[in-house]
């Protein structure tokens, strides 16, 4: 639905976005993450064709974004960063021009506006001026005029900025059912929001594409992943890690305690045995040894973790 | 053509339902009719036309009051950020330019139409020339959208209004200044010769052929010429496209 191809921006001498390539389907919902200024927002905003490309192009359902804008940007709902609105308008009236905007006109827009309204949570201010509403309504509303033509293609550059914990979780709910039928790219600082929501996510940092992948894939990149969490007692803390050490599918051992008859540690895996196997390793040498295993626990890896890896490797 | 209508519907909107359009025709219509009663003479003037006692003094206040309604128009849009939401809809710039534009050209017509006072009194006080006053007023709006085109043009650039307004004022006052009657009559009547006699003539050609006082001038005499029409027309489209070229560079 999404095509981007090495698509480059340049700002003067900096280069926000540099030859970024990737596709998402319908169906999908993809995760933009990346530390600040990394290029998330350039990128969406020249995907959505508010600013050309450098280099490089982006198709939207087929229609070159340079070349058939209208098209393109017709099968689009955009949801800006600081999500900006006419201040003048109210809720219902900035609606209704937009939808207006979109084609929409007669009874079709007021069953769209009443519907975004709706889904939005917007029922109790939709006659209220929008510069007297509050951050949190301002961001709904954008968000609902991004949603008020059904689009195919939906860009949300960080929707639940600035929304309570409530409303943070009803917008990811509203882009969990959106994504089923449509191709969602939202950007986001939130982390848990990743696993919640992303069917996959890229990590951008300095303008390049640094991980792309499901988050459970994503998760298993982290240093930590796979290891795994042993308490063990019966014998000194160096004899056990000694024996640990010489575990077949184990690399290193990482001491946290180690006492006259304790090991508390992790122990990491082979590259090829982050699955069960280095932990049913464990299990055996300690069945075998008679030794008391009070704690045996993989772990699954982190995204923020996985995250501070990769972004502060970049910079290195 | 339909998404003109919108995006000139909205315009309008944020113009009459907020205080500006109503500030810019009261301030308009007071500076207008003082001029024309106080300095235009326009009670003891002997004939009943209107050229020089109240179209005459337009330029001289659209130089400001265009600026005042033209300056939100792009201005607005760059510091509030809402021109990523109407430049990421599915219309095209110019589209939302001519919107705009019109927009704020409708502010002035409704200015203009609320002179009918003065009309209603030269009927009443002589017999006036109907096509004079007619491409009076054409006159007028012409000058009036040509400097409501620069200063949308000024908007482009710029995210602060009280900068574009300054900057517009300038420009509209140094369009109107050059065509002046009295900067004309002294160009005339310099005394030059060989190169500098070229110089001068160059300047009152250029003088007389960019201004919005001249051109707009001879509508008020109740002269259409086609150079007039063609200035007007000229000079409105290219501040239009160079609005569109900016706004699309500074993306860039
Ligand atoms: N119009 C512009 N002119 C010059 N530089 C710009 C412009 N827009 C963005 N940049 C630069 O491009 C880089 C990427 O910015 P961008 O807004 O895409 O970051 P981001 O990933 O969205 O960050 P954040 O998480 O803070 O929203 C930044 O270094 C920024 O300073
Ligand atoms: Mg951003």
């Amino acid at each position: 639905m999404i095509e981007v191809i090495r698509l480059s921006k340049q700002f003067g001498p900096k280069l926000a976005v540099d030859n970024i390539s990737f596709s998402v389907a319908k169906g999908e919902v993809l995760g933009f993450l990346g530390p600040n200024g990394a290029g998330k927002s350039t990128t969406m905003r020249m995907i959505t064709g508010f600013i050309p490309p450098t280099r490089g192009t982006v198709t939207v359902g087929g229609h070159d974004i340079q070349k058939a804008p209208i098209q393109a940007k017709a099968k689009i709902g955009y949801l800006p960063e600081n999500a900006p609105l006419y201040s003048d308008m109210t809720v219902e009236s900035f609606l209704r021009f937009t939808a207006e905007l979109r084609g929409i006109t007669g009874a079709a827009q007021k069953s769209a506006v009443n519907k975004a309204i709706e889904i939005c949570f917007l029922e109790k201010v939709a006659r209220q001026s929008l510069d007297t509403l509050s951050k949190g309504f301002r961001h709904r509303t954008c968000l609902a005029q991004s949603i008020v033509h059904d689009p195919e293609v939906l860009i949300l550059d960080e929707p639940t900025d600035g929304l309570d914990p409530n409303q943070k979780q009803e917008v990811r709910n509203l882009i969990r059912r959106l994504g089923a039928t449509k191709t969602v790219i939202f950007s986001t600082h939130i982390l848990e929001e990743v696993e919640a929501v992303c069917s996959r996510a890229i990590i951008i940092d300095q303008g390049k594409v640094v991980a792309d992948g499901t988050p459970d894939e994503l998760k298993r990149r982290a240093s930590r992943a796979g290891a795994v969490k042993v308490r063990i007692r019966g014998l000194a803390g160096s004899g056990i890690l000694s024996e640990l050490e010489k575990l077949p599918h184990a690399v290193s051992v990482e001491t946290i305690e180690s006492g006259d008859s304790l090991f508390v540690g992790r122990v990491f895996p082979k590259k090829s045995a982050i699955d069960g196997t280095l932990a049913g390793e464990i299990y055996q040498f300690a069945a075998g040894r008679q030794l008391q295993l009070q704690e045996l626990a993989v772990d699954e890896g982190r995204l923020d973790e996985m995250f501070r890896e990769i972004t502060v490797q970049v910079r290195s | 053509m339909k998404n003109i209508w919108v995006v000139f519907k909205r315009e309008v909107q944020a113009y009459f339902l907020t205080p500006l359009a109503y500030v810019f025709i009261f301030i308009f219509l007071i500076l207008s009719m003082s001029l024309c009663f106080v300095f235009g003479r326009f009670l003891e003037g002997e004939d009943a036309s209107l050229d020089y006692t109240f179209f005459q003094f337009h330029p001289w206040l659209f130089m400001v009051l265009g600026p005042a309604i033209g300056m939100r128009l792009w201005s607005e849009e760059n510091r509030e950020g809402t021109i990523e939401l109407l430049l990421t809809m599915p219309i095209s710039t110019w589209q939302a330019i001519i919107g705009k534009f019109l927009a704020a050209c409708l502010v002035l017509v409704s200015a203009l139409a609320m002179t009918f006072p003065v009309i209603l009194t030269v009927n009443y006080l002589g017999d006036p020339d109907g096509g004079k006053i007619f491409s009076g007023y054409l006159g007028s709006l012409l000058v009036g959208s040509a400097s409501i085109a620069l200063t949308c043009l000024v908007s482009a650039f710029t995210r602060s209004q009280v900068i574009c307004l300054v900057v517009s004022v300038v420009l509209c006052f140094f369009l109107v200044l050059i065509g002046s009657p009295q900067l004309l009559e002294f160009l005339r009547n310099i005394p030059a010769t060989g190169l500098l006699e070229t110089l001068r003539l160059a300047a009152l050609e250029i003088a007389d052929g960019f201004s919005l006082m001249s051109h707009g001038g001879r509508l008020f005499g109740g002269v259409l010429r086609l150079d007039t029409a063609v200035f007007f027309a000229a000079f409105i489209s290219f501040c239009l496209y160079a609005t569109s070229v900016v706004i699309r560079s500074k993306r860039a």
